[in-house]
């Protein structure tokens, strides 16, 4: 994390006729949740991070990297971000083998000085068996392991998940949970993630980004913002 | 056959690319652009086959500019059966091929990108490989159109044995010699299985999309 701080800042504005997103935050945190009920602009504000949206106007920093600035006119390309992007039905490439999903970004960033070991990437997430199987054949659990594989092997400043766990039930929830867990603490990446449940923002978070309409209505850690 | 085979493989990147523009871009005219490509489904063959001849004839304004440029000539040589061809075709392979563009989930493009791809490679890795099917049933249906092209060539380019006919204007000339019964008849079923197998080659690739759209749902 280089002692870059704060580690994200994002503000943010965008109005649309019938909505406005209106935020500003900052975090340190290895996890920060963006935390709110659908349809109150989380996803949105991930997708700003990841540039697949433009704000109106704002200014979105990772780690020291200014990605977009309305005022100077910059707005870095999604595909130069390195941000990783966790999507909520995993969007695995059908036409690929698991191995070639993994390797996908590894290839595109191949320069880059700091590689996540494959190894243990593919240990942790307990996906040695599959790599040579199609995404059709997959189970829900197994494609989004793969899929939080093929983000890390992007070796990406930031992990950015959308509802990872929403497709799943409990028992996949657990065990996704536990390997985003180690992620957090094994790899060191640090990771923004959109939810509107509860219980993930209390076992993974450690800093609690709440949303509600477009604006943030509260900031701090789990107990803070959920209460005890 | 190489006649058919030259328009097919010379209509298929420009049919990527405006199958691509019009599944994918806005811009003003798109309808109009779009009516534009589709026309010689439509129009009598005769009529393409007319303006085919105004246009990259000899003395056409494109047919002399081409000939002056790269010294190649479309009236009356294979050539011109080949765009003539082509042409005609077109319109079905582009259609094939925008539907299938327009198939793909455009999120796993998005997934590309944040995973370090630009859109160049983003096309190629995963967008065209995805498309593959819809593309291949678009050749395939161009192909034979193109093999069975009749008014249009005979319009441009005459029918000239060896050089600019096709099967349909053979099966013609021969149902015009008398005794021709036979050969017209021979080349008729052969037209008939290349349509039959063109069909049903499309329709498995076209099952394959299908099934591997559903498996993503």
């Amino acid at each position: 994390m280089k002692g870059l701080k704060p580690l994200l800042s994002v503000r943010t504005l965008q109005k649309r006729p019938d909505f406005t997103l209106d935020v500003a935050f900052e975090s340190d945190s290895a996890l920060t949740a963006l935390f709110g009920p659908s349809g109150s602009g989380k996803s949105t504000i991930l997708n700003m991070i990841a540039g697949i949206l433009r704000p109106d106007s704002g200014r979105i920093v990772v780690a020291g990297n200014v990605l977009t600035d309305t005022d100077a006119r910059i707005f870095i390309p999604p595909h130069k971000r390195r941000v990783g992007f966790v999507f909520q039905d995993a969007q695995l490439f059908p036409h690929l083998t698991v191995q070639q999903n993994i390797k996908f970004g590894q290839w595109f960033n191949r320069s880059e000085k700091h590689t996540l070991p494959l190894d243990a990437i593919v240990d942790v997430l307990g996906i040695g068996a599959l790599l040579k199987r199609r995404p059709a054949t997959l189970s829900g659990g197994e494609r989004h392991r793969v899929a939080l594989a093929r983000a890390l092997m992007s070796s990406p400043r930031i992990l950015l998940m959308d509802e990872p766990l929403a497709a799943l039930d409990d028992a996949r929830r657990s065990e996704i949970m536990g390997l985003i867990e180690r992620i957090r603490d094994e790899f060191a990446v640090p990771i923004v993630y959109v939810t509107h449940r509860v219980d993930e923002v209390r076992r993974l978070a450690s800093r609690v980004i709440r949303i509600n309409a477009g604006h943030v209505v509260a900031v701090g850690d789990a107990a803070d913002v959920l209460g005890p | 056959m190489r006649v058919a085979t030259v328009g097919t493989l010379v209509g298929l990147p420009v049919a990527l690319l405006a199958a691509y523009a019009l599944a994918r871009w806005r811009f003003p005219g798109k309808i109009i652009v779009d009516g534009i490509l589709h026309l010689p489904l439509v129009l009598p063959p005769v009529v393409t086959g007319y303006f085919l001849l105004l246009t990259f004839g000899r003395q056409g304004f494109l047919g002399k500019e081409i000939y002056d440029l790269f010294g190649i000539t479309f009236s009356f040589r294979w050539t011109g059966a080949a765009l003539a061809c082509g042409v005609m075709g077109f319109p079905l392979m582009l259609r094939a091929i925008r539907l299938s563009f327009e198939a793909i989930d455009r999120r796993l493009e998005k997934a590309a990108g944040t995973l370090g791809a630009n859109p160049y490679w983003t096309f190629f890795l995963v967008t065209l490989p995805l498309a593959l099917p819809g593309i291949l049933v678009g050749v395939i249906l161009c192909f034979a159109k193109a093999l069975g092209e009749f008014g249009a060539t005979i319009t441009f380019v005459s029918n000239i044995p060896g050089e600019t006919q096709t099967i349909p204007s053979a099966i013609y000339t021969y149902t015009q010699v008398p005794g021709g019964e036979s050969q017209a008849l021979r080349l008729s079923l052969i037209s008939i299985a290349i349509a039959m197998v063109a069909l049903i080659l499309s329709e498995v690739l076209n099952r394959r999309i299908q099934k591997r759209i559903a498996v993503f749902e």
